[in-house]
């Protein structure tokens, strides 16, 4: 794996931590197709939600939100919907994104936006 | 976060100004800039003047929806003034500046991407329109405060930079990190050439006398006539015909005016043609609703 593979599965642990303390239920990790993948599927009370997962190590390349395109968000939405499909689940569906700010000297800073889109 | 910037600003309609409320809201979602309230090109791209001179005043905006609102909505606005206003009204929906200190004030310029705000044409009516309005304060670039103090019973606060406009309303910045070019212009001291610059038809020779024009007696008379009477002129002739040359000498032949008098002459023959440098010698008000783009082409291909 490559330095970012690391660090981004780093990341992706860190937000299925955060979001387990916050009552999500992880369903699903890394779920690939044709399509794409999402880093994680969570379901809540009411709603499966597909959890975009960004990792920084610096701000140079501006904040991890950023690099969430609105095609990115299109592309999620359908992703989801397939999820849903391949695992026969049904109900409402949410995306929602993570930035993971992790900075080698500091400690991890995570912001969770819900409902992205 | 979830708190609403306010401020204010004016839009030049033709030779006057309307004032403009700025509102900036911080929503939770992805990062975004959206500039709403009919702006034109040049206002349009103040989304990408703003974020940018903001980051590099110290003054980062979070990376959330970020809308701003120029109301009333319907009323066209255009150029570039707008900049401090949206800043400050964003700066203040995330609190990084005191949002009543920001809702209380006017505030005109272009912002540079490192954040310096720059002179912007149109001061003089913007501020003859904020103090009509009963505004008690307008923040304008240095290099127009010349123009703007002109304006009486309004409280006119130059600055040079977002930097110093965000801490006049609260922002906690520490002491700028690099002096570099900036550091006159900051203390307003730098700016005197600029402000010298930006007023060029004052007191400089180019307001003589007719008496100074040789030959050209057509020119002279309806000059003359115009002056005297109050009336519209229109110049027109090929390069070389004298058009530049006897026109200053007609400002430095009229009377002394009363106070609102040279205001409203000012209004009239400088900031609205400010937009075009060079092209600044409109004699009167123009009224009528199709002499607005006139001034850019009044030498150059005799639109009336």
């Amino acid at each position: 794996m490559t330095h970012n593979h690391t660090l981004g599965a780093a990341g992706e642990d860190l937000a299925a931590t955060f979001l387990q303390q916050r009552g999500y239920t992880i369903l699903d990790r890394n779920w690939r197709c044709s399509v794409g993948e999402l880093d994680l599927v969570a379901c809540t009370a009411d709603r499966i939600v597909a959890v975009e997962v960004k990792t920084r190590q610096t701000g140079v390349c501006g904040h991890p939100f950023e690099a969430i395109t609105p095609a990115k968000v299109a592309r999620l939405y359908r992703l989801v919907r397939l999820w849903c499909e391949a695992a026969e689940a049904h109900g409402p569906v949410q995306v929602d994104a993570i930035a993971v700010s992790a900075p080698p000297d500091a400690p991890a800073v995570i912001e969770h936006l819900q409902a992205i889109g | 976060m979830s708190r609403v910037g306010r401020t204010r600003s004016i839009a030049l309609v033709g030779m006057s100004g309307a004032v403009v409320e700025v509102e900036a809201d911080i929503g939770s979602q992805l990062p975004a800039f959206h500039l709403i309230g009919l702006p034109d090109a040049a206002l349009g791209e103040a989304r990408e003047r703003v974020r940018s001179a903001c980051a590099n005043s110290g003054l980062a905006l979070p990376a959330r929806k970020l809308t701003v609102n120029l109301s009333p909505a319907a009323l066209p606005k255009h150029g570039s003034g707008f900049d401090l206003a949206i800043a400050l009204t964003a700066l203040a929906a995330c609190g990084e500046v005191n949002v009543d200190s920001v809702a209380a004030a006017v505030h005109l310029g272009e912002l540079g991407l490192d954040g310096r705000v720059r002179p912007t044409p149109g001061v003089l009516p913007a501020v003859l329109a904020a103090a009509a309005a009963g505004c008690a304060r307008v923040y304008v670039p240095t290099a127009n405060v010349a123009e703007a103090s002109l304006v009486s019973g309004i409280e006119v606060v130059p600055v040079a930079s977002l930097r110093e406009a965000a801490q006049r309303h609260g922002a906690t910045l520490e002491d700028e990190p690099d002096p570099g070019d900036d550091a006159g212009a900051v203390e307003g001291a730098g700016a005197r050439p600029e402000v010298a610059a930006s007023i060029p038809r004052e007191n400089g020779p180019e307001v003589g006398d007719l008496a100074d024009i040789v030959g050209n007696m057509a020119a002279v008379d309806a000059l003359i006539l115009a002056a005297a009477g109050g009336h519209h002129l229109l110049l027109l002739g090929p390069p070389g015909a004298g058009r530049v040359c006897s026109h200053p000498g007609c400002r430095g032949s009229f009377p002394t005016c009363v106070r609102h008098r040279p205001l409203m002459w000012r209004v009239s023959a400088r900031s609205p043609a400010s937009r075009w440098p060079g092209a600044s010698h409109i004699v009167r008000r123009l009224k009528h609703r199709t002499t607005r783009r006139a001034p850019s082409h009044w030498w150059g291909a005799g639109v009336a």
